[in-house]
């Protein structure tokens, strides 16, 4: 309140401060040894301003009441600074005054688990790992993070939160002569991650599903590779399908790159405004939505970092994009109002528009039926690597294993898959989305946009789903 | 930032909270400031102030860690709990090389106090005179400036005490066109070098060339990289295998082509910690002395970098390269790259294609295999087609999927002169020229 008082007597006409405390354990096994069993923590203050319509932020690590002054009066005079080469008016909108408290929702308090069971788990899915000769590298890791967040607005909101997440996974790296394979589990680059506690690490049974990782590792060094350029029939699994959320749904309906925004750096969007209601994004099996309220997900919390209550919205519908990821001043700019998108991912950064849990509805299919429906194609799973334009137009994925679809039934193992298309044609080919029943809240904690850098976690529900017509086989 | 003497008093007490104990701590503060700018306005700008301590903490050959922002009384005495439980309850390695012993540190000149003291009105201006040339030719500015300063202290237990102050600078922006765009960006820790009118009329410039781009065809062509694609080349290169434990594990480029010739003559790549043309950082995150290191020489693959981890294992004295404790799982790496320039400005590369293409820019880079560093990418802010020695016409952009290690050997020329580009990740400096390449795959393109 002090900042939001300070500002107002230095000429800002909104201002908002968040004071966080970051606290993060990791460990990580390498090959039977423990490489790393960090504790870190982060606190400081950011302070948010506008004056005569142009934006100023300063942060720092000092509580203090003379630290929160200067970083005001700093922000403040920043905001002149901005107002040099500015143009229109920043407009908020309708002011957010909301109040009160979120706490994630959790059985067990990753913070309260002992060291020494956090390790044993690990040491455990190591060794399974080791029985599988041939294995090179072993890796097994677990993350937790607690967040505390106070936040005030000059409009009158003022909230505190407690955000737990936990995370954990598992990787085996086979080599044989020139190639090197690797399996992940649950979830490729290092770990799944949820908004919950230790007991979604015990749910993943990391040991019980180490051995088979190790061996697929070392199968796939002998496996034949994916076909070279051919057009096919290509199911995704859950984990690379919702990568394929993120990069080329989530990313393009975030407003802040559509209004230019991002131009310089994470890039732009080929869903422009004038597409909105009108663009047949997908399919009528494709229904996106984007919400901060599913349990689990990394984008689910109590509001978000301009004071926005979550809340749950479509940006796809029946194949129609009709929605977009906002903030205030974007939703605004559109006659929209903010569905609470704006995180920062610290006390250090501002805000800026984030994926929250952006996530395709499950279908109809069971998984099985889709494969049995299947005559001739390739089943992908496991993102190995991810490039996409700078609109989220043309795309490459490679994934960590691959199998033959023939005559309905999967057949042989298949190395080095990738896949390549364009955004809406490739969304508008897909004729199937599996079920509820294997429909699974993914993360990604490792979403980075903005400058300086910023570091997000978002969520991703996505089940299996089957895609025509698409282009595999792209390696040299 | 934390001024040395003060730096050495925190660092001193948290050693001493650590008595009997192999410790080692890590001290990093600054100050960063950043101007960003899109649609010609300024839409965000930034500062902030922070100071990072980090504990390595040893009972015999355990050890754990922790890191804290605050460096009053209770939050050093709490950072020491932390990291001794956290040793405490991790099971001895045998690999534990130990703490490096005291060593010399060469001074390099890093700082320049304009730059630590450059105001947010300066930036404005800069940023401005940038926007306003974009407006007068009806283009859309976009980008960030960056300044800052800060300082690395890394203090043991066996009487290592090192530090090191720099400031940086950062400009780049990005102009658009209705079809076209165009980029440019430089860096040094002295902001007055950096050309901000300049950059701005370059980007500018390579936008209304650009205009009404062609699409064509993918396949194998001749290439004109622009240093910028040169940087993302050599990092790369540098993060998917120039470290030594990317090598222990199997999934290093370099795996069996030490002392063998597997790139062009042309090709030299060197990291020197101490070359003030670069990023300079005389020591690691250990508190080692960095050693210049030759990585490939007239194209011949000489060996990795080495922390003492990597080190150890194979026999091998650190190089001074070991990485920040967040980042210590990824091994070791260069951080202040340089390839050895050659005799052609890009115009004589053009004048002597047949038919080519020129390249400004990389997008979204990716590993889509490790032994030869297999890279799937985007072009970006500038694609041009090469005919009969001219720049013929603009192109859309395509993708590409190329083994790097082939793309180094496929080396025709090397540009005269080399540019400093610093990178997101901890502050790693490349120099690098511009490259003619043969035989370049692109494998599709933009609708």
């Amino acid at each position: 309140m002090h900042a939001l008082e300070t500002a107002h007597s230095l000429g800002a006409q909104y201002a908002d401060v968040r004071v966080v405390n970051h606290r993060e354990e990791s460990i990580s096994v390498k090959d039977g040894i423990v490489e790393a069993l960090d504790s870190s923590e982060t606190e400081g203050v950011g302070v948010r301003v506008l004056v005569n319509g142009a934006w100023g932020f300063a942060s720092s690590r000092e509580l203090t009441n003379q630290a929160v002054d200067h970083i005001t009066d700093q922000a403040v005079e920043i905001a002149h600074a901005s107002g040099i080469v500015s143009g229109e008016k920043v407009d908020l909108g309708p002011k957010v005054t909301s109040q009160g408290t979120y706490h994630t929702p959790v059985e067990i308090d990753p913070f309260n688990v002992p060291l020494e069971d956090k390790l044993a788990l690990l040491l455990k899915a190591d060794a399974e790992m080791g029985t599988e000769k041939g294995v090179r590298t072993r890796r097994a890791n677990a993350t937790s993070l607690k967040e505390h967040k106070y936040f005030a607005n000059s409009d009158g909101a003022f909230t505190e939160q407690t955000i737990i997440e936990t995370g954990g996974g598992i990787g085996a790296t086979a080599v044989g002569g020139s190639e090197i394979q690797a399996r992940s589990y649950p979830n490729a680059f290092g770990r799944q991650q949820v908004t919950g506690g230790w007991e979604a690490m015990l749910s993943w049974d990391l040991p019980g599903n180490a051995q088979r990782i190790a061996s697929e590792a070392v199968a796939l060094l002998t496996a034949d590779p994916c076909p070279s350029n051919i057009t096919t029939s290509l199911i995704l699994g859950g984990s690379q399908l919702a990568l394929q959320v993120h990069e080329s749904c989530g990313h393009p309906t975030e407003l802040d790159r559509v209004y230019g925004s991002e131009a310089a750096y994470a890039g732009t969007s080929f869903l422009t405004t004038e597409k909105l209601d009108k663009f047949n994004y997908g399919s009528p099996a494709v229904n996106l939505t984007a919400d901060s309220i599913r349990p689990l997900g990394l984008g689910t919390f109590g509001w978000d970092d301009e004071g926005v209550p979550a809340q749950s919205a479509p940006l796809v519908k029946d194949g129609l994009f009709v929605g977009y990821l906002m903030s205030r001043e974007t939703a605004s700019k559109l006659g929209r109002y903010s569905n609470g998108c704006m995180r920062a991912s610290g006390w250090n950064r501002i805000p800026i528009i984030r994926m929250v849990n952006v996530s395709l509805e499950p279908g109809t299919w069971k998984f099985d039926d889709l494969i049995a429906d299947t005559d001739d194609g390739i089943y992908m799973e496991s993102n190995r690597s991810w490039s996409i334009d700078d609109k989220r137009y043309n795309f490459q994925f490679g994934t960590e294993i691959g199998y033959e679809i023939k005559n309905g039934k999967m057949g042989r193992l298949l190395r080095n898959c990738t896949y390549t298309g364009i955004t809406p044609e490739f969304w508008n080919s897909c004729d199937a989305v599996c079920n509820a029943d294997s429909w699974v809240m993914w993360g990604t904690p490792n979403c980075g946009k903005g400058q300086p850098a910023q570091i997000a976690h978002t969520g991703h529900g996505a089940a299996p789903a089957r895609f025509r017509n698409v282009k595999v086989g792209v390696l040299k | 930032m934390i001024e040395e003497k003060e730096a050495r008093k925190i660092c001193e007490g948290v050693l001493a909270r650590c008595k009997g104990n192999q410790a080692e701590v890590t001290l990093q503060s600054g100050e960063e400031s950043l101007t960003r700018f899109a649609n010609n306005i300024i839409h965000q700008n930034v500062a902030e102030s922070d100071a990072q301590v980090t504990l390595r903490f040893f009972i015999d050959q355990q050890s754990g860690t922790a890191s804290t922002n605050r460096t009053d009384k209770p939050g050093l005495d709490q950072l020491v709990e932390r990291a001794r439980n956290n040793a405490k309850t991790s099971p001895p390695d045998p690999n534990y090389p130990g703490l490096p012993e005291p060593a010399k540190y060469q001074r390099v000149a890093a700082w320049d106090s304009s730059t630590a003291g450059y105001s947010a009105e300066k930036r404005a201006r800069a940023v401005g005179a940038v926007c306003q040339m974009a407006v007068e030719q009806g283009l859309n500015a976009s980008g960030a400036f960056t300044t800052g300063s800060g300082a690395l202290v890394v203090a043991n237990s066996q009487g290592v005490f090192a530090y090191h102050s720099q400031t940086s600078a950062d400009f780049q922006t990005v102009v658009m066109g209705e079809d076209s765009s165009g980029r440019a960006q430089a860096s040094s820790w002295n902001a007055d070098e950096l050309d901000i009118e300049a950059l701005g009329r370059e980007a500018i410039d390579t936008t209304l060339k650009g205009r009404n781009p062609r699409k064509i065809e993918p396949g194998e062509y001749t290439v004109i990289f622009e240093h910028y694609v040169t940087e993302d080349l050599l990092s790369s290169l540098n993060f998917y295998g120039m470290g030594a434990q990317s090598l222990q594990e199997g999934r290093s480029w370099m795996v069996e082509r030490i002392g063998k010739q597997v790139m062009s003559p042309s090709i030299s790549i060197w990291d020197d910690g101490l070359d003030i043309k670069g990023a300079p950082l005389p020591f690691d995150y250990e508190g080692v002395p960095k050693q210049r290191v030759d990585i490939v020489k007239q194209g011949v693959v000489m060996g990795p970098v080495y922390d003492r981890y990597s080190g150890a294992k194979m026999g091998k004295p650190s190089t001074g390269h070991a990485t920040p404790i967040s980042f210590r799982g990824f091994g070791p790496i260069a951080m202040n790259l340089f390839m050895a320039t050659g005799e052609m400005t890009v115009q004589d590369m053009i004048a002597s294609t047949k038919r080519g293409l020129y390249i400004n820019r990389f997008w979204y880079t990716r590993l889509v295999h490790p032994r030869d560093c297999v890279i799937t990418g985007m072009t970006r802010d500038g694609v041009f087609m090469i005919e009969d020695g001219e720049v013929s016409f603009p192109v859309k952009n395509l993708r590409y999927t190329m083994p790097y290690v082939q793309a180094l050997a496929n080396v025709e020329a090397v540009g005269k002169s080399s540019h400093l580009l610093i990178g997101e990740f901890g502050g790693t400096g490349t120099r690098v020229p511009a490259l003619k390449i043969n035989a370049f795959n692109f494998t599709g393109s933009t609708v």
